[in-house]
């Protein structure tokens, strides 16, 4: 730079920086905002597994495709040591999609006390999330447990006949949390 | 002594800096608070150090040595804590402190007060941090990432960290609207944007990249605090949060994060090499123009921290094609400091020599980072040390080089003295050296899978660990030369000219050496 050189008075403009404080307000604000946009993106791709609800008139107006078999195995997870026995009734079935089908996982309070949990599913391939549709579910609310109590509780899903035809095995998982302190 | 600077002298309402250490408490002006913060990064910088050795030690051997695990992962992620906002980022608003109102011919930062302050949160913030290795508990443990949920795990220092990365967040942000303010109100009559030297270019976008993300990062932690203590569940897949939601969140902070720790070196490194190769910086505005890319592609790229949490293949190829992308601009300014020496007259005074090791070892970071940017690859090399030697090499060699290189060539503008060119060199070569030996087995110890953050390690892996724990203690004592040199240098010495270097250009060589304590009350006028 060639610079040439001349007096001249002071010359600050007026501090027009009002609008730089906004910023970091508005990008505070947008991190919170991440949460819903991430929940309804995850929503709309069933990026997390995370499966969908739909009332029983709503699954009763699937066609059923009695051509397709679907394998659905079910899994169960405990999350760290909550204090469960926790299992599905059977590991697999095989399924029609649009068909609604209704199995149980069970699970046995191991402590000598009261105990509230709660069962988050998850499904995989995540592509198959978006497919697996259920009308009732132990997941829907949390599950108090007398002191030794031995629960069975009740799944009913139906796999919407859209799923994409790849697809031949989806998974179910169930991990079940320990949500004692939550609630106290 | 040139007329602006006595001018600013010969007025009598202009007075010197306040006597006593009240000066330095209460002081509104560029200079000093640079100053602190330059002297803050440096003490942080040998904290950080010393953290980092004990981590080498640990790993000397394998088994379990000198320290336990808890430690040993509290250590890691203290370090790279003070490291990042410790040292590289103060250091960094340091130089911007010091140089920039010089650069633009500007009297001063256009907030003094709020300069102050920014400065000011900081050793509070850190006195917070650093608190928590004697609470109940210890020092967070979960890496520098604070991922949950093994991070709300930790202790009593949860809130303390927390709050500590709350304050030293604003004090960015603060730091970050003052550089912007200035630069875009204080700059001389005639200096056109495209007339900035480039390290006030790189620093103008560095400091919008803080504004964007800081708050970013404040709520994640946010959420983090409520999570643990108020019964929300952003993160808890119990209450229908999400783990990985966090990750998102953290490295949407994350990836703009590490180019906020690089770019400004990119802007000293272009003003080192062309004033030590005698030629104008080449290609100019295609350097403001990379910056700028480089800068909004870091918004777009951030799930590539993250390739192995499931992502679908759709997701996996947009985030590593957008990252190789990054290569371009990059590449643009490799190629250019380059061009830039191309048929100069070189000579290699400590800041050249320091410039160069810069373009070479980065560009080594940035081609592990390019084989980290594939997925494929990625999964293998994920939590390996790989990534450490990939980040290190960005950061050491890259970021702060680029910093020691800015502080020896200004260093004879701040004192009046020319340093030891001979202890300068010395420190150059050891630091160098030393810092390959350090960081370049890595790469062996990752490509063989050896995982980070465990302090016990498969035998295998002994020998380079043992190199890379030696090249530790040879860098780490390397500095304390710099220390002496920078002290040496501030006491006295061979008076330095007010160019200092002669292929300087910029406005900052037109004041005398060291410049008085107002400079440019009367704005400069370039054509």
């Amino acid at each position: 730079m060639a610079f040439k050189m001349a007096f001249r008075p002071k010359l600050i403009k007026p501090r027009r920086t009002a609008h730089l404080f906004l910023i970091p307000v508005v990008m505070f604000g947008f991190g919170y905002l991440m949460v819903p946009i991430y929940n309804v993106f995850c929503d709309l791709t069933g990026l997390n597994g995370k499966t969908g609800s739909i009332s029983v008139s709503q699954a009763n107006e699937f066609e059923i495709d009695v051509q397709r078999l679907v394998k659905v195995e079910f899994l169960s997870v405990l999350n760290q040591q909550a204090p469960w026995k926790f299992d599905p009734q059977v590991s697999s079935m095989l399924v029609n999609p649009g068909k609604p089908y209704t199995t149980h996982y069970i699970a046995t309070n191991q402590l000598g006390r009261e105990m509230v949990g709660q069962a988050i599913p998850s499904v995989a391939p995540s592509k198959a999330a978006a497919y697996f549709k259920k009308t009732e579910c132990f997941c829907f609310s949390q599950q108090k447990f007398e002191a030794n109590e031995l629960k069975q509780m009740p799944i009913t899903f139906v796999i919407d006949p859209a799923l994409p035809d790849d697809i031949n095995t989806v998974s179910l998982s169930y991990t079940l949390f320990d949500v004692n302190s939550r609630i106290n | 002594m040139n007329a602006y600077a006595t001018h600013a002298d010969d007025h009598h309402d202009h007075h010197g800096p306040a006597p006593g250490l009240m000066r330095w408490v209460t002081t509104t002006n560029h200079k000093d608070i640079g100053t602190l913060y330059l002297w803050f990064a440096f003490i942080m910088f040998f904290i950080g150090g010393f953290m980092a050795l004990i981590i080498r030690t640990e790993l000397f051997q394998p088994g379990l040595q000198i320290v336990d695990p808890h430690f040993f992962n509290q250590m890691t992620t203290l370090h790279a804590l003070v490291m990042i906002f410790g040292v590289i980022m103060p250091a960094f608003v340091g130089l911007a402190n010091w140089m920039l109102p010089m650069m633009v011919g500007a009297p001063d930062m256009a907030l003094p007060r709020m300069n102050n302050w920014s400065f000011w949160i900081l050793p509070f913030g850190f006195a917070m941090m650093l608190s928590t290795l004697f609470m109940e508990g210890g020092a967070p443990a979960a890496g520098w990432t604070l991922y949950p949920p093994l991070s709300l795990q930790t202790g009593d220092a949860l809130p303390f960290i927390i709050f500590s990365i709350h304050l030293l967040g604003i004090s960015s942000i603060m730091g970050a609207i003052n550089i912007i303010a200035t630069i875009m109100n204080l700059r001389a009559p005639g200096m056109t944007f495209m007339k900035m030297p480039l390290f006030v270019w790189t620093w103008f976008i560095t400091a919008y990249l803080l504004i964007a993300v800081m708050p970013v990062l404040a709520g994640a932690v946010t959420m983090l605090l409520t999570d643990k203590f108020f019964g929300t569940s952003f993160f808890d897949a119990a209450g229908g949060g999400d783990p990985v939601m966090f990750q998102h969140i953290f490295w949407f902070f994350g990836h703009p994060e590490v180019y906020i720790l690089i770019l400004p070196s990119f802007g000293l490194v272009s003003e080192i090499i062309p004033t030590f190769s005698r030629k104008r910086l080449f290609g100019y505005s295609s350097m403001v123009y990379a910056t700028a890319s480089i800068a909004f592609l870091s918004f777009i790229v951030w799930a590539h921290h993250m390739f192995t949490v499931g992502m679908p293949l759709i997701g996996e190829l947009f985030f590593m094609f957008s990252t190789m992308l990054i290569a371009v601009p990059t590449g643009v300014k490799v190629f250019n400091w380059v061009s830039t020496m191309w048929r100069g007259s070189l000579t290699f005074e400590t800041p050249m020599l320091f410039a160069l090791g810069f373009v070479v070892m980065f560009t080594i970071g940035g081609f592990s980072g390019l084989m980290l940017a594939m997925t494929p690859i990625d999964f293998q090399y994920h939590d390996t040390y790989f990534v450490v030697a990939h980040f290190h090499y960005v950061l050491v060699p890259g970021a702060v080089f680029g910093i020691i290189g800015g502080v020896y060539y200004w260093l004879p503008k701040w004192t009046g003295n020319r340093y030891n060119e001979g202890l300068g060199k010395w420190h150059f070569w050891l630091s160098t050296i030393f810092v390959n030996i350090l960081f370049f087995p890595m790469h062996f110890l990752g490509l063989a899978g050896m995982p980070r953050r465990i302090p016990d390690y498969a035998v295998q892996f002994t020998d380079f660990n043992q190199i890379a724990t030696i090249g530790a203690f040879g860098f780490g004592f390397s500095q304390i030369l710099f220390l002496i040199l920078v002290v040496k240098c501030i006491r006295g010495g061979e008076k330095a000219t007010d160019r200092v270097w002669e292929g300087a250009r910029g406005l900052e060589w037109t004041l005398s050496s060291p410049p008085p304590y107002h400079t440019f009350s009367v704005q400069p006028v370039i054509k």
